[in-house]
């Protein structure tokens, strides 16, 4: 298992030499209550083996009965990636022995997914869009977990035995399967991890799934494969399985460039095999070459009947589909005259539904996004959290831009207002009432302060008597400390002016 | 005389994790020539135009509600494993990474 | 008394319980007994569960005695086929794979018979899941014929009908994939039900062919199996496969056909499945039957089924390869036996191949090889697919013939009983004695066994088969045959069988 012998080329000439191709599965476990052939639970972190029934421990006597929510799922997710939706489809048994898989076949769809032919728009960070094409997405069920225990390692080859617990076992999967991504060359390791991604936001604005990648809700195995220009056929891929984050699906992705490129260099063909990626060192190893040489004796599964989605089901189901994240993002940035840049730091920070919850309680677009990609920002930055965990709603940041542009607070008042709604000092509102930061809009006593101000410095007030204007802001500046900054600074200059002249 | 091997049989006998005696694997060869046969014969009628029948009764659409049922007590389900160790059950050393 | 109570019909019996002429506690407990005294010769049970019965025999009794409104059945005694799943009490399947599990969940048709308040007198033995036609495949010791206890009591139920023919259990379930109950109630003298595909429910039942097998009633009278029918039949939602219709009406069908009149209705005889192969007598017997049908009033013609012939190939296919696959499961890892290779490391992989090598007997070994090649890569097509449109083509065939005639009829199967051993080195000859039963599976109507005489002293069988959900024409035309042969025997066929030697009583342990 040493890696330290792996010979790599550097990146940028590994894909200045070859054309990289990729290939993306993602497994995504829905968020049903249910797993997807019978009623157990799947809630997540239970004790092992609790959630668990005679189905899912495929024990001898049981039966699968699928899980409607699931097949609905399945169909969102087919047409938010604008996939055909199978007017018949059926599972099959993928058969092989493994002691994670109960019934020791898996059930699956096999040739007759629920959705085919699709696409994907995937967005860069740099706004570039890149349509990624969608061969399949098909159903099929979840295995349980190995811990492996004893041997030196803890790892699968030097365990003496291993525990299974198969609460996981059954849960619903869809498998999203792309068609080979090509033509996007040194950038292939970005495409991937923004599909991945894209994918997520997807699976979240469905609600088919919390799309959680910390928990392995959504796990991705990305074929590479190079060859010498992109008339040439393609090469033999390789196929790196779970790997369970962004970061690590743009590291997979490159690192197997930088080796299959040595591979090719040294005058070596790529073995196409799968190989597993290693988070801590950022390389991948070969897996170990199956004796079944992957003879998986698929037959339609006799236990279920085919699905046959309606077409009305189909349209009643795309008539509530939610706006896909690419297509909302572009209608909000349109909406708000945001700057590609701009939007691009909003989505970014994640800030999107921040700013539009602020805007549909009243702010601007401009102020809202001045707000949270501003002050809020900066103190989220500094404070470590994310955005939305800050003490303060989108409705409390409008009324704040409200007291502002109705001139009862002015820019630096408003920052300490926050402050105060931020140390949870309640409402903006009240806590300028409670900490008396209010501007001063009765001309009394502003009058009587400058007046003061220009008492007070006499060569002052006779330089502006005598028309030189550059002196006023000395006086603005006495009058603001002088009311602790509460007073519009704009009236102030004007009443400087009229109390000069009437002198 | 057989036209399934004996080699055959064995890779079938390693697909299938059943380990065979030598006399086994010879007995077998033999005897697999009923499903050669059997072959032989419904290819006299299994014709390109004549739709496959995977289920007895067509019947589509057989949905479940998404509805939790009770799990299996967790004593239960262990109670028939060969062996278990934390609530989990306890099986040989696995070789074969998937 | 204890001898009249095990000879009476599960019609008679409930009858008699619901009158207060005996109790369930005395009637379960006579078959208790009568089990401890022929059960040593005949071995139709794995395991008798005396307390559980009796626990239940004492409830319904109880429930009775206060008044409670009970099930048709409630407190006559059952006996279970061990392929199916039952909460706290041993199954095997007739495996030694199994030995000793206890499965923590019942079959839906065993909650039905529970809830029904059917004492569960045991389970029964039965060639190895479900793989024979002799029940000498069992991991357990062979069942003997109680017609001639030299001879085989036909399979995978040899169990369930010995059972019932020794009047051990009023009534039995069998289970039927290619006529795993119709043949072995042929050669006992029993009546067999394979209902319609779906129409039992199948969740509990230890799969071997999913899109073939079928639970159904294994008595001694149509009459029982309606009753039975009834009860464990209907819709299971958590069996995919199960029908959502309501059961026909088979015991009001069943007793319409105790009149013994069968007016207008039209009975086909199947061409392909009288011919070659069968016995004269047998022959000679089915002949007879027809005259009977004739004279009630039925419509006797001959229809043709050509892609019949074609049958026992496609079975030979599906059933391995759907049967390779259920059986996958049995390795070791999660309940049952496991079994570590005598020599090398004790990986996961070498014992899955250790247990199955050990638990697995060599009918099972054949068929899961026979499947594992039919699926293996790049044969798919050419068997299981193709095996799959000869399906297509049977059951084209029986829409054909239902369109001319009500039920279609055949020997159920081609000879007597054999003897224990006889065929036991021939796997084909002991295959083709499901030729006739097996179409039935393919298509998935139901089919009936009823005894129809004896030839050399051993009972031979009548099949029936009808339109898939039509099951009650079935009891309608299978109860008047019985009651017009009844009329010319004098009383039941097994009144003739020979007494059974008996073991001297020991209570009521087996």
């Amino acid at each position: 298992m040493s890696t330290s012998t792996v010979a790599l080329v550097d990146y940028d000439e590994a894909v200045a030499r070859f054309d990289p191709v990729i290939g993306i599965e993602v497994h995504v476990e829905l968020g049903t209550r249910t797993k997807m052939f019978d009623g157990a639970p799947t809630e997540f972190g239970a004790d092992p083996n609790t959630q668990v029934t005679p189905v899912s421990l495929g024990l001898p006597g049981a039966l699968p009965v699928l899980n409607g929510t699931a097949v609905e799922s399945a169909i969102k997710i087919g047409l938010a990636l604008n996939c055909q939706i199978a007017e018949v489809c059926r599972f099959a048994r993928k058969n092989y022995f493994y002691p994670d898989i109960p019934k020791n076949f898996q059930t699956s769809q096999y040739d007759e997914p629920i959705a085919h032919d699709g696409f994907l728009d995937v967005e860069l960070e740099d706004g570039t869009v890149v349509r990624v094409e969608i061969e399949r997405a098909h159903m099929e069920e979840d295995a349980g977990k190995n811990t492996h225990v004893g041997g030196a390692t803890g790892r699968i080859h030097g365990a003496e035995y291993s525990l299974v617990d198969y609460n996981r076992a059954g849960i619903p999967l869809i498998e999203i399967v792309t068609r080979p991504i090509t033509g996007v060359g040194t950038r292939a390791p970005e495409v991937a991890r923004a599909y991945v991604q894209t994918l997520r936001d997807i699976f979240r604005a469905l609600e088919v799934s919390e799309a959680r990648m910390e928990r392995g809700n959504v796990r991705a195995d990305v074929n590479v494969s190079l060859r010498p220009s992109p008339d040439a056929p393609l090469g033999t891929r390789t196929e790196t399985k779970n790997v369970n984050s962004f970061r690590s699906v743009e590291r997979a992705v490159r690192f197997e460039i930088s080796r299959q490129a040595a591979v090719l260099d040294g005058g070596g063909t790529v073995v196409q095999e799968t190989r597993h990626w290693h988070e801590d060192t950022g390389v991948t190893t070969p897996g170990r070459v199956k004796s079944d040489a992957e003879d998986y004796r698929y037959f339609p599964e006799p236990d279920l009947v085919p699905v046959a989605p309606s077409r009305d089901w189909v349209e009643e189901i795309r008539a509530t589909l939610p706006e896909m994240p690419v297509a909302r993002r572009r209608r909000l940035q349109d909406e708000w005259g945001y700057a590609d840049a701009e939007m691009r730091d909003v989505v970014n920070a994640g800030a999107i539904e921040l700013i539009e919850s602020t805007v549909a309680a009243g702010a601007s677009p401009a102020a809202a996004r001045k707000w949270w990609m501003g002050e809020l920002a900066r103190t989220a930055n500094t404070d470590g959290v994310a955005l939305e965990e800050l003490l303060v709603t989108p409705l409390q940041v409008a009324e704040l831009q409200g007291l502002v542009e109705s001139g009862r607070l002015n820019d630096k008042l408003a920052r300490q207002v926050l402050a105060g709604v931020l140390a949870g000092e309640g409402s903006p509102e009240q806590v300028a009432h409670d900490r008396g930061l209010e501007v001063v809009s009765d001309d009394g006593p502003l009058i009587a302060a400058v007046d003061e101000a220009l008492a007070a410095q006499p060569d002052v007030a006779e330089k502006i008597r005598s028309g030189n204007l550059g002196p006023v802001g000395a006086i603005i500046g006495a009058v603001m400390k002088a009311t602790r900054g509460q007073a519009d600074a704009g009236r102030v200059r004007e009443l400087v002016l009229e109390r000069v002249a009437q002198d | 005389m057989s036209t399934i091997s004996r080699e055959e049989v064995a890779r079938l006998a390693a697909l299938a994790r059943i380990d065979l005696s030598e006399a086994e694997l010879t007995r077998l060869a033999g005897e697999l020539d009923v499903i050669v046969e059997s072959v032989a014969k419904v290819s006299e009628i299994a014709t390109a135009d004549v739709p496959a029948t995977s289920h007895p009764l067509p019947l589509t659409n057989v949905f479940r509600d998404d509805v939790p049922v009770e799990p299996l007590p967790v004593a239960d389900v262990l109670a028939g494993a060969p062996a278990a160790e934390d609530g989990r059950f306890l099986v040989p050393q696995i070789l074969e990474e998937d | 008394m204890a001898a009249d109570l095990t000879r009476r019909s599960a019609a008679d019996l409930a009858q008699a319980l619901r009158s207060g002429e005996v109790s369930s506690v005395e009637v379960t407990q006579a078959h208790l007994d009568r089990i401890a005294a022929v059960d040593g010769a005949v071995h139709a049970f794995l395991h008798v569960s005396t307390e559980d019965a009796l626990a239940t025999a004492r409830d319904v009794d109880a429930r009775r005695a206060a008044g409670e409104e009970l099930p048709a059945l409630a407190g006559v005694p059952v006996a279970v086929k061990d392929v199916v799943v039952t909460k706290g009490m041993p199954t095997t399947a007739g495996s030694r794979i199994l030995s000793g599990w206890v499965p923590p969940y019942d079959a839906t048709l065993v909650e039905r018979l529970r809830a029904a308040g059917m004492p569960i007198l045991g389970k029964t033995n039965m060639d190895e899941f479900a793989m024979g036609s002799s029940t000498e495949h069992s991991a357990y010791g062979d069942t003997h014929n109680p017609w001639d206890l030299d001879r085989i009591p036909g399979g995978s139920g040899g169990g369930s009908a010995a059972a019932v023919a020794a009047f051990e259990a009023p009534l039995a379930i069998g289970t039927d994939t290619g006529g795993s109950i119709r043949q072995p109630g042929a050669v006992t003298g029993t009546v067999g039900v394979k209902p319609t595909y779906g129409g039992v429910s199948r969740y509990g039942l230890i799969a071997l062919a999913s899109s073939l097998d079928q639970a159904g009633p294994v008595t001694r009278t149509v009459l029982d199996s309606a009753l039975l029918h009834e009860v464990i039949g209907g819709h299971d939602p958590r069996d995919s496969t199960s029908l959502a219709e309501p059961l026909p009406d088979v015991v009001g069908a069943a007793r319409l056909g105790l009149t013994g009149d069968l007016t207008g209705v039209r009975v086909g005889v199947v061409r392909e499945l009288d011919g070659e192969g069968y016995q004269a007598g047998v022959r000679d017997r089915f002949e007879e039957s027809l005259d009977l049908l004739r004279g009630a009033g039925a419509e006797v013609v001959e229809v043709s089924c050509p892609h019949f012939d074609y049958a026992l190939a496609a079975y030979y296919l599906i059933l391995p390869s759907e049967a390779s696959s259920n059986l996958a499961k049995f390795d070791g890892m999660r309940f049952g036996l496991r079994v570590e290779p005598t020599d090398g490391p004790a990986t996961a992989e070498r014992v899955m191949g250790a247990t199955r090598g050990a638990g697995f007997g060599d009918e099972v070994k054949r068929r899961i090889i026979l499947g594992t090649y039919a699926l293996s890569a790049g044969y798919y097509d050419a068997y299981y697919g193709s095996a799959q449109k000869v399906r297509t083509l049977i059951q084209r065939d029986f829409a054909a013939a239902f369109e001319q005639v009500d039920v279609l009829v055949s020997p159920t199967a081609p000879t007597t009983a054999f003897k224990l051993g006889e065929k036991l080195d021939d796997p084909l000859a002991m295959y083709l004695n499901d030729v006739a039963t097996i179409p039935a599976n393919l298509a998935g109507v139901p089919g009936m066994s009823v005894p129809n005489g004896l030839v050399d002293g051993l009972p031979v069988g009548f099949q029936i088969l009808a339109p898939a959900r039509a099951d009650d024409r079935l009891y309608r035309v299978g109860a008047a045959l019985e009651t017009l042969l009844e009329q010319r025997w004098g009383g039941p066929l097994l009144a003739q069988a020979p007494e059974l030697p008996t073991a001297a009583p020991e209570g009521s342990q087996p």
